[in-house]
C-alpha cells in the first residue's frame, strides 16, 4: 500500500520547547491511522503539521519533512491554500457557518470560483450523501446549519470538508463533543470514506481508536514511541510503555 | 501511578479464583487415585460429588470474565488474560471431569480383587498433579519459560501410560479373565493422561499471555 502522507525525522518546537522529537509516520492511503497518547504528547500538534495549520503560530521551528504524494509540503513556493484543499480537517466541536445547510457546503467550492448552480447543487448532494447525513436535511437545505443536532452538525461539517475535494481529511477528535449513538454513526461513515480517502484521526478514546482505525500510532511526550497494526497495539503492542498506557497502568 | 486501580483489582480476583479453582482440581485428582489406591468407595462418592462445586466455580469465573470484557473495555495483557482465563478453566473443568471419571471407576470396581498392586498409575498422579501445580505458578508470575518446560514434561506422564498399557495388556493376554478389570485400570490412566495433556493446553495459555503469540508447544504424537 502506498504512503499517502509521510513524516520524516520531525522536530518541532513552540518556542523553546520541543513538542515533537523525531516522528517518522507513514500514513498508508485510504487507510485510517489513529493517533493516541496522553494529553500534551503532541498528538494534535502532529496532526496540525499535517495541513499546516501551525503555520500561523509565531515562534515555531520545523525540521525535517512532511510529504504528501512524497512532495514536502514545507518546501518553498508551496501553496498552503492547495495543501489545506488536498488535505481537509474536521475539528473537535463541530463548527458550521451561521448559514445555511447548502452554503455550509456550498462556501468551499464558491472560494475556489464555482458559480454554477447546478453544479453547486450536486456537489451538496454528493457530499451530503458521502457523509451520511443526506436524507436527514435534504427537505431542509435552507435551514441554518446551526439548528441541526451536534451530530449532524459533525457530519455536516466532514460534508464541507468533502465538498472541497480533499484527499486527505484529518480529525481531530470528532467524537468528543458528541454522544453515543452520533459516535458510533460518524464511525460508521469513517469505514465508507477510507474507501476514498486517508484518514489520520486523534482521538483520547482508546476504544475508538481499537474500532476504527487499521494503524495506530501511540505518542508520549513529543516521541513516537510505537506505530503498528492497530490489532498489535491493542492485543499485543511491543513496547513496555505503550502497554501501562493502554491498560491504564499510568497516566 | 496505577489509574485502573477498580479494574485491576477485579481481574486480581480473577486470578484469585482460578487459583482455588485449580486447587479444587488438584486434589479432586489425588484422592480420586487415593481412593482406587484404598478401595475407599466414600471417598469416590465425595470426588463425584464435589466436581459439581468445580463445575460451579467454572461458571462463577466465566462471568466474571465476561463482566470484565463487558464493562472495562480490557487492553493488550490485560485482554490477553482474561481471554486465556476463559480457556484455562475449560481445561481445568475438563480436568475435574477427568477426576471423577476415575471416583466412577472406583465404584465400578467396588471390592473386586485387585489385579495387581498400584504403582504407576499413583505415580502418573503425581505428576500430572505437579505439572497442574507449576502451570499455576507460572500463571501467577507469568513466566513462559517455566510453562514450555513444563509441557516437554508431558513426555513422562505419556511414557508412564503406555507403560501401564503394555504392562495390562499382558495380563489380558495371559488371562482373559483378568480384561474386564484391567480394562478399568487402562480407563482410570487414560484419564489421567488426557488430565496431563489438558496441563500442556494451559501451560500453551501462559505463554499467550506472556508473550501474545500463539503457538503450539507440544504437538500431539497421536
Amino acid at each position: 500500500m502506498e504512503n499517502k502522507m509521510q513524516t520524516k525525522h520531525l522536530d518541532f518546537y513552540y518556542g523553546k520547547k520541543q513538542v515533537l522529537k523525531n516522528v517518522s509516520l507513514d500514513m498508508k492511503e485510504r487507510q485510517i491511522t489513529a493517533l493516541i497518547g496522553p494529553s500534551g504528547c503532541g498528538k494534535t500538534t502532529l496532526l496540525r503539521l499535517l495541513n499546516r495549520m501551525n503555520d500561523v503560530i509565531p515562534e515555531i521551528r520545523l525540521d525535517g519533512d512532511v510529504l504528501l504524494d512524497g512532495e514536502n509540503i514545507y518546501a518553498a513556493g508551496v501553496d498552503v491554500v492547495e495543501v489545506r484543499k488536498r488535505v481537509g480537517m474536521v475539528f473537535q466541536q463541530p463548527n458550521p457557518f451561521p448559514k445555511t445547510v447548502f452554503e455550509n457546503i456550498a462556501f468551499g467550492p464558491r472560494m475556489m470560483g464555482q458559480k454554477n448552480r447546478l453544479y453547486l447543487e450536486e456537489i451538496v448532494e454528493r457530499s451530503l450523501k458521502v457523509a451520511a447525513i443526506w436524507d436527514e436535511v435534504k427537505d431542509n437545505l435552507d435551514k441554518s446549519g446551526l439548528a441541526l443536532s451536534g451530530g449532524q452538525q459533525q457530519r455536516l461539517c466532514i460534508a464541507r470538508t468533502l465538498a472541497i475535494e480533499p484527499e486527505v481529511i484529518l480529525m481531530d477528535e470528532p467524537c468528543s463533543a458528541l454522544d453515543p449513538i452520533s459516535t458510533l454513526k460518524i464511525e460508521e461513515l469513517m469505514q465508507d470514506l477510507k474507501k476514498q480517502y486517508t484518514i489520520v484521526i486523534v482521538t483520547h478514546n482508546m476504544q475508538q481508536a481499537a474500532r476504527v482505525s487499521d494503524r495506530t500510532g501511540f505518542l508520549l511526550l513529543g516521541e513516537l514511541v510505537e506505530y503498528s497494526e492497530t490489532s498489535e497495539i491493542f492485543g499485543r503492542p511491543r513496547d513496555q510503555r505503550t502497554e501501562d498506557y493502554i491498560t491504564g497502568r499510568f497516566g | 501511578m496505577e489509574i485502573r486501580t477498580v479494574f485491576h483489582k477485579k481481574l486480581k480476583e480473577v486470578r484469585n479464583e482460578v487459583l482455588a479453582m485449580a486447587s479444587m482440581v488438584e486434589k479432586a485428582i489425588d484422592r480420586a487415585v487415593l481412593a482406587l489406591k484404598q478401595r475407599d468407595l466414600k471417598l469416590a462418592k465425595q470426588v463425584i460429588e464435589d466436581d459439581m462445586t468445580i463445575n460451579h466455580k467454572r461458571f462463577e469465573i466465566e462471568e466474571a470474565c465476561v463482566d470484565l470484557i463487558a464493562t472495562q473495555q480490557p487492553m493488550a495483557s490485560d485482554l490477553r488474560t482474561i481471554i486465556s482465563v476463559l480457556s484455562i478453566i475449560t481445561e481445568l473443568e475438563r480436568i475435574g471431569d477427568h477426576a471423577e471419571g476415575i471416583a466412577k471407576i472406583v465404584l465400578m470396581i467396588g471390592d473386586e480383587p485387585p489385579l495387581k498392586p498400584l504403582i504407576d498409575i499413583p505415580h502418573m498422579a503425581d505428576k500430572t498433579c505437579e505439572m497442574l501445580r507449576r502451570s499455576l505458578e507460572a500463571l501467577t508470575n507469568r513466566d513462559a519459560d517455566s510453562a514450555r518446560q513444563i509441557v516437554a514434561e508431558d513426555d513422562d506422564v505419556d511414557r508412564l501410560y503406555n507403560q501401564v498399557f503394555r504392562e495390562l495388556l499382558s495380563f489380558m493376554a495371559e488371562d482373559p479373565k483378568t480384561i474386564t478389570r484391567a480394562t478399568r485400570l487402562i480407563w482410570v490412566a487414560h484419564n489421567l493422561e488426557r488430565s496431563a495433556d489438558r496441563v500442556t493446553n494451559i501451560c500453551e495459555r501462559v505463554v499467550f499471555i506472556v508473550t501474545g503469540v500463539m503457538e503450539e508447544i507440544g504437538a500431539s504424537k497421536y
